[in-house]
């Protein structure tokens, strides 16, 4: 689902982000990506959908290879993926139904379809009840859980995550990470940057550490590994 | 494999088509004082535009009027003997016909001629039917306007010709009033243009940099560069239709109203104002079609400039 072969990420202020990262993700797979802060865990993830070019190297997602994908295509890549972020970048002028919808709408998705996908993915993050409040209204968590829905209403392939539960209290993480195992258990694949020692010692998944643009720890079920 | 993946589909729907008209006209309310300026840079060189085109086009058409009117006037030695008269007007008219270039030649005696001139300034001027002091005339009018000078010049070289006059140097000189009128116009407003351009693309700047949220959501959900991009050439069009609407108005009344106030005193003269029915059609086209030109140019600045998408 996701490959990367020998990819060189160099910002033009001379970073050098990513220095020869190749993996190889499979489909279903829910991964960690974990590492000290300035590691490449965020550079990594922008690789994926393409919010970053690779310098050198490869990168396939989907199928898509995305150093020979034209800018015009770049929307097609992104139907594919879901992406949450830790200040969970909602619209604040709509409310939760609109939020997620606007997804849907901005693809030209059929209207008919699109209140029934939206109750659904509203449904399985547990926010059904909330569905005409603001953001403003809402509690971090919450307002989280209207960003996962956004990200999996177009039935994504992959869901992208850079420190989703930055943002939040030990308990609310927790309430996102079931979101997100339900997610991954219904097939999406998940890849997800966290600095949660917890959650990754506790709910055992792939582990993938980055330290200086280097994979430098690759294990499945495996721990945090850093002392916080 | 990636090849399968062409392209999203562009064609769009009717339904998108409609959310991008509301999208664009709602940024207009928002933008207020941005639209405000914008619409107001449009309609004063949309305004400029159109006086300018509608007094150009009647100039035009006075020089034309003036250039086909020029004919020769031909004033006949004054004979005594009226036969030996007669049998040189004749002959210097066969002589005229002869000429390549003469469309027609009208006799007019010298009691037309006061007639016109009594018709022309005066009742005063009867006194002079007792003993009339003009020459008999010809009018020659040339094929061409152009040949005018040279049927002229021939005509000089005739016998019993006192003096050959025609309309020289009038024509040359409206017409160089004109090209001078014109390119200063012109600069004018090549200059307002750029104005009301760079004010749109501010307005259209300052709408992309309010929506920069809903945009990077847009793009990171997979919203093709053109459902990003319209909204905002839209918006530059309404800026560029609604700047156009008070000139088209103005000049329509103003012109109209003028028209019907000086057009019956050029009645039965030679010298006609355009009439309204094609002239405001094509002026007030011209004006929409700048409108939305300017719009859509200004909004193509920013959104090229400030929307990486
Ligand atoms: N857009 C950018 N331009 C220049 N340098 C950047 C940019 N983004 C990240 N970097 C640098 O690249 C390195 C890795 O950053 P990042 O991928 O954000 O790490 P992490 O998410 O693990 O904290 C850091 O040194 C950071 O300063
Ligand atoms: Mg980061």
């Amino acid at each position: 689902m996701i490959q990367m072969n020998n990819v060189v990420k160099k910002y033009p202020n001379g970073v050098v982000a990513a220095n020869g990262i190749s993996i190889d993700i499979q489909k279903g797979e829910f991964v960690y990506v974990v590492g000290p802060s300035g590691a490449g865990k965020s550079t990594f993830i922008k690789l994926m959908y393409r919010e970053e070019k690779p310098t050198s190297g490869e990168v396939v997602i989907a199928g898509m290879d995305l150093t020979k994908l034209k800018n015009r295509q770049v929307p097609l890549l992104r139907r594919q993926l879901g992406v949450v972020f830790q200040d969970f970048k909602l619209l604040p002028r709509l409310n939760v139904y609109e939020n997620v919808a606007f997804a849907l709408e901005v693809i030209e998705e059929n209207p008919k379809d699109i209140r029934k996908r939206v109750m659904d993915v509203l449904d399985l993050v547990g926010l059904k009840h909330k569905v005409r409040m603001f953001p403003n209204e809402l509690s971090g968590g919450e307002q989280q859980r209207v960003a996962i829905a956004r990200s999996i209403v177009n039935m994504p392939k992959v869901v992208i995550a850079d420190e989703p539960t930055g943002n939040l209290d030990p308990e609310t993480s927790w309430e996102i990470m079931n979101i997100f195992e339900e997610i991954n258990t219904r097939g999406t694949t998940i890849v997800m940057a966290t600095h949660n020692r917890e959650i990754v010692n506790t709910i055992r998944k792939r582990v993938i550490a980055i330290e200086g643009g280097l994979i430098v720890r690759d294990v499945y079920g495996g721990d945090y590994g850093y002392e916080s | 494999m990636y090849e399968m993946y062409t392209e999203v589909t562009t064609a769009m729907k009717a339904r998108t088509i409609r959310r991008h008209f509301r999208e664009s006209i709602k940024s207009l309310g928002r933008n207020g004082w941005m639209t405000f300026a914008s619409i107001s840079a449009v309609t004063v060189t949309l305004l400029l535009v159109g006086v300018f085109t509608i007094i150009m086009m009647n100039l035009n058409k006075v020089a034309d009027d003036i250039e086909n009117d020029v004919e020769i006037k031909v004033l006949i030695d004054i004979i005594s003997d009226p036969t030996e008269a007669q049998a040189a007007e004749e002959q210097l008219m066969e002589e005229i016909r002869g000429l390549p270039g003469v469309e027609e030649v009208v006799y007019s005696s010298k009691e037309e001629e006061l007639n016109l001139l009594i018709a022309g300034y005066g009742e005063e001027l009867s006194l002079f039917e007792q003993s009339n002091p003009l020459n008999n005339v010809l009018y020659v009018k040339a094929t061409e306007p152009q040949q005018t000078a040279s049927v002229a010049k021939a005509i000089e070289k005739f016998e019993h010709t006192q003096e050959v006059k025609y309309g020289e140097g009038k024509v040359e000189k409206l017409f160089s009033f004109l090209n001078t009128s014109r390119n200063v116009g012109l600069i004018l407003i090549v200059g307002l243009l750029f104005t009301a351009i760079f004010l749109i693309s501010n307005t259209i700047r300052i709408t992309i940099i309010a929506r920069r949220d809903e945009i990077e959501i847009m793009k990171l959900v997979g919203a093709t560069n053109s459902f990003v991009r319209i909204p905002f050439v839209l918006e530059g069009m309404w800026l560029g239709v609604l700047g156009a609407l008070i000139p088209i108005a103005v000049v329509s009344i103003v012109y109209v109203n003028i028209f019907n106030i000086v057009q019956p005193k050029l009645d039965g003269e030679f010298l006609q104002l355009l009439s309204a029915t094609p002239l405001l059609y094509q002026v007030n086209g011209l004006l929409l079609i700048m409108g939305v030109f300017i719009g859509i140019w200004g909004s193509f600045m920013s959104v090229r400039k400030f929307l990486k998408v």
